[in-house]
């Protein structure tokens, strides 16, 4: 595999004198779905922003299937579709106008067929005609990404496509882009949601406060992330942990009300039956008991933590 | 890819034209009222009381400078509002995004609002001459100052656009240097009727040596010599032009 996207060393402070990335460097392969997760205002926007050409960077290089975005722009921008966070549409032209224009911007000769499909994949067929007016808020999104497809980009950014959008936008989403896969487009998309990230990526990169804090395989992540935790409320408040359980990583929590128990869901044994029994023997009752995944906060204090 | 983006000027191009097609109320019949009612306030009432001005009767004297006026405003405002309206609805990041050169992209938008600013000038002469004779000595040159006029405040405006934040700011510059120097420019009367220092002053105002060209072109006088009017009107243009191509080049208010 050869990298579609290569970015070295691109900072950005905005004129505002806020710092939104520190030293990135990142490479994207040909073909693949690549995540990029990370809380509000870690940078995902302004590094997209800055690839596809809306953004200047403050210094570094990137290169978009080896051509520089500045110096061939013209080569690096024809390749590349943008569908971006926010809806942004000239609201008073017809669907399958606005659709068509985009493709003229983007060098491409008109080709009918090309765009009928498009509106037939993105259920628009119905309201081509209409103006953009008139559509739903998720037929908005709907016409952005028509938009960002109409001239066949070989890279395609999805800034938070799932943003506010209903359960078939998503599905019809989704599909979409695994045909697009299928064709041998790169994706890459935003996300604050792990879940996602796990269901279409094949690689996830973690950025934080502009900084690039992790890039993993899709499946080593969720391997970090198999990290689960046992909650047990007990019947009783005790004290302290018995001399008897001294053998398990437990945390007493909520004043002696609950145990706390980190394990590996991915482990062929998790240790849950023995620790329950164990809880007997000691006499510990409980009334509750919860497990739930390590969540991406989790995930990011422990990579800070690890880093520091 | 390599070479021009013709299907991207053309895209742009045909969509600000479609927006005029539109608006074709505001785009058109808004400057055919108005000349229409200057004719029958300066044609009619007022003229009808003035003596020829340089052997022109008062009417057909006023003609080409209703139409640079007109042609002024026009331009200025399309122009401007094709700029800005991308930005404030934020869909310029598609052109910002595309494989288009700044120079392609200025050269379809100051097409469409040229194209149609000639449009308009055309219909005023139209119109004009359903009210008033009116000839035409110097066609080429006509034609030139028309289309050098429409090309050169369609840059103007554009610059306006970019420049502007806000719809106040849009419409300040129209209104509060365009308008005044467009009366003052001698649209309405020979600069040799004013009084001194009047004169003088009014040869700082570019508008005069557009007018003045301008009318040359249709009655053969003048305020001043038609190659210092084409002069300025080149020399606007080269302007306006250096002005674009600094803001392009330092990506001033167009990217963060
Ligand atoms: N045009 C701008 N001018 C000044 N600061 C900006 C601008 N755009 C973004 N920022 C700042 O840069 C930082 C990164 O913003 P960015 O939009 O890239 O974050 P994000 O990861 O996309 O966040 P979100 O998940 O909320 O979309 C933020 O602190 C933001 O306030
Ligand atoms: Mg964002």
């Amino acid at each position: 595999m050869s990298p579609v996207i290569s970015v070295s060393a691109v900072t950005k402070t905005y004129r505002s004198g806020q710092i939104a990335l520190h030293e990135i460097d990142l490479t994207v392969e040909k073909g693949e779905i690549f995540a990029l997760l990370g809380p509000n205002g870690a940078g995902k926007t302004t590094l997209i922003s800055i690839i596809c050409g809306l953004v200047s960077m403050s210094s570094g290089r990137v290169l978009v299937d080896g051509h520089d975005i500045v110096q061939e722009y013209r080569a690096a921008r024809a390749m590349i579709g943008l569908v971006p966070q926010e809806i942004a549409l000239d609201i008073f032209a017809t669907v399958e106008d606005t659709v068509r224009f985009s493709r003229g911007l983007f060098g491409r000769h008109a080709a009918p067929g090309h765009i009928d499909r498009l509106l037939r994949d993105l259920s628009l067929w119905e309201k081509r005609r209409a103006r953009v007016i008139e559509l739903s808020g998720g037929m908005k999104r709907r016409v952005m990404i028509a938009k960002a497809l109409s001239h066949e980009p070989d890279i395609l950014f999805l800034d938070e496509p799932t943003a506010g959008v209903d359960v078939n936008l998503r599905r019809d989403m989704w599909g979409i882009v695994r045909r697009l896969r299928d064709r041998g487009v790169t994706i890459i998309l935003t996300t604050h949601y792990i879940e996602e990230a796990e269901e279409m990526a094949d690689r996830v990169g973690v950025i934080d406060r502009g900084r690039l804090i992790l890039v993993e395989e899709t499946a080593a992540l969720m391997r970090k992330l198999g990290k689960r935790r046992l909650s047990i409320m007990v019947q009783k408040r005790i004290e302290a942990i018995p001399p008897a359980l001294a053998g398990w990583p437990l945390r007493l929590e909520a004043e002696g009300e609950r145990l706390v128990y980190d394990f590996d869901a991915n482990a062929p044994d998790t240790g849950i039956p023995r620790l329950l029994r164990d809880l007997g023997a000691a006499g510990i009752d409980y009334k509750d008991l919860e497990t739930s995944r390590t969540s991406l906060e989790d995930i990011f204090v422990g990579l800070v933590e690890g880093r520091a | 890819m390599s070479g021009l983006n013709l299907p991207g000027m053309w895209a742009i191009y045909r969509t600000e034209m479609a927006r005029t097609r539109r608006t074709v109320w505001q785009s058109v019949a808004t400057p055919v009222i108005t000349t229409v009612l200057y004719f029958i306030v300066f044609g009619g009432a007022i003229g009808s009381r003035m003596q020829q001005v340089g052997g022109v009767g008062y009417g057909a004297f006023i003609v080409p400078g209703l139409i640079m006026l007109t042609l002024l405003t026009q331009g200025i405002s399309n122009a401007s509002v094709a700029i800005y309206f991308p930005k404030f609805t934020r869909t310029i990041f598609e052109l910002l995004s595309a494989p288009i050169s700044s120079t392609e992209a200025v050269f379809a938008y100051i097409g469409a609002a040229a194209t149609k600013s000639v449009l308009i000038g055309l219909i005023i002469l139209a119109t004009a001459t359903l009210f008033v004779p009116v000839r035409i000595m110097h066609p080429g040159w006509m034609v030139a100052f028309l289309l050098l006029t429409a090309v050169s405040f369609g840059l103007f405006g554009f610059l306006v656009g970019i420049w502007a934040e806000s719809f106040e700011q849009l419409a300040i510059i129209p209104s509060l240097v365009v308008t005044p120097l467009t009366f003052l420019g001698g649209a309405f009367y020979s600069i040799d009727m004013l009084p001194e220092p009047w004169r003088t002053i009014s040869l700082f105002n570019p508008v005069v040596y557009l007018v003045s060209g301008f009318r040359w072109s249709f009655y053969g006088v003048g305020d001043v010599g038609v190659r210092v009017s084409l002069a300025f009107v080149v020399g606007i243009m080269v302007l306006c032009l250096a002005l674009l191509w600094w803001i392009f080049r330092t990506g001033y208010r167009l990217k963060p």
